[in-house]
């Protein structure tokens, strides 16, 4: 039996050969790690699925109190969606510079992602706050409670991605783009990515749906 | 050193786009460019008449659908190839887990409170 050293193995080798399908050896570890990041996600997906689930059955339920309708400023949420949404663009261009070893840019990425997470939940804390303020707050109705949990539940994903974000540029300026520290930012970047998915649900079922109930 | 071959037979990671690199920048703008016209198209739908009214909620859902589905492309690179075939089946267990619960819910809870005692 001849043993071939990883590095001697052709490029050519077909792709049915190819590790983690049985031929080749195991998958890298980079490969595994961010399989069982997209794992964590995707049930962090069935999580955000019941809090769906509780508003979409409680949305009618305002007890008398305050509908979406009369509640919700759609500019804000507007402004709201396009904030995470570019942050999720500086974040892929950020993900990007990483991999092709560009520290500068990463930062300046990083930073640009950071600023526009950190407007988009400014926008939302200050609604809830003026919402609260209204006396409509999270015990005025079954409606309320489950909009604070639903839209509460991503504001806080949003708020610890934005700590593991300042945690990830300290290690990138401490240890530079060493292999584990872009395996952390290829997790962060699936998080985040994952968190602007979350929000066309919130902002079409909450927001949109919510206001032209 | 292995790095050099890695990318060259591996399977896809989600949210990598390895085996195009020149592309990349061109992606992340085309995914952002359509995520912003749908986004658009969502508020204008549902703050407008342009759509038959009781269709509204609908045509937000489809919607959504779209957009949700350039961002699994066009940002977490979740391709149809061969690659990302472990990534697909993980998406797809999970996509079916979130539709058991959502429509699951609504219907039950709509059935009880269609068979509820009127309260007057």
């Amino acid at each position: 039996m001849t043993i071939v050293a990883i590095d001697r193995l052709p490029t050519s080798v077909p792709t049915e050969l190819a590790r983690g399908r049985g031929g080749g050896g195991p998958a890298s570890k980079r490969v595994v790690v961010a399989y069982g990041f997209w794992i964590f996600i995707l049930s962090d997906m069935v999580m955000f699925s019941a809090l769906f689930a509780a508003y979409a059955v409680l949305r009618d339920n305002t007890a008398g109190g305050p509908t979406g309708a009369e509640l919700f400023n759609l500019r804000n949420v507007f402004i709201e969606t396009m904030c995470l949404l570019f942050s999720s663009y500086t974040c892929g261009l950020g993900a990007l510079s990483a991999e092709r070893r560009q520290p500068g840019r990463f930062l300046i990425f990083a930073v640009l992602t950071f600023v526009l997470g950190a407007a988009f939940l400014f926008i939302e804390v200050s609604e809830f706050a003026r919402m609260v303020e209204k006396g409509a707050g999270p015990s005025r109705s079954a409606f309320l409670s489950a909009f604070f949990t639903l839209v509460g539940t991503h504001g806080i994903h949003v708020a610890s991605g934005l700590v593991a974000l300042i945690y990830l540029g300290g290690q990138m300026i401490a240890n530079g783009l060493r292999a584990a520290v872009l395996r952390r930012l290829l997790c962060w970047s699936l998080f985040w990515h994952a968190l602007d998915i979350v929000w066309v649900g919130v902002f079409t079922l909450v927001y949109l749906m919510g206001d032209w109930h | 050193m292995t790095d050099t071959y890695e990318h060259l037979f591996d399977d896809r990671t989600p949210g990598v786009e390895e085996h195009e690199p020149t592309a990349s920048y061109l992606s992340y703008t085309v995914g952002l460019a359509l995520a912003i016209l749908a986004t658009i198209a969502s508020f204008v739908v549902s703050q407008t008449d342009l759509l038959w009214p009781p269709g509204i909620p609908v045509g937000l859902i489809v919607l959504a659908f779209a957009q949700i589905g350039v961002h699994l492309v066009f940002f977490l690179h979740l391709g149809s190839g061969a690659d990302s075939t472990n990534n697909i089946l993980a998406l797809a267990f999970g996509m079916l887990i979130v539709f058991l619960v959502i429509t699951g819910s609504i219907w039950i809870i709509a059935n009880l409170n269609s068979n509820m005692m009127s309260m007057q």
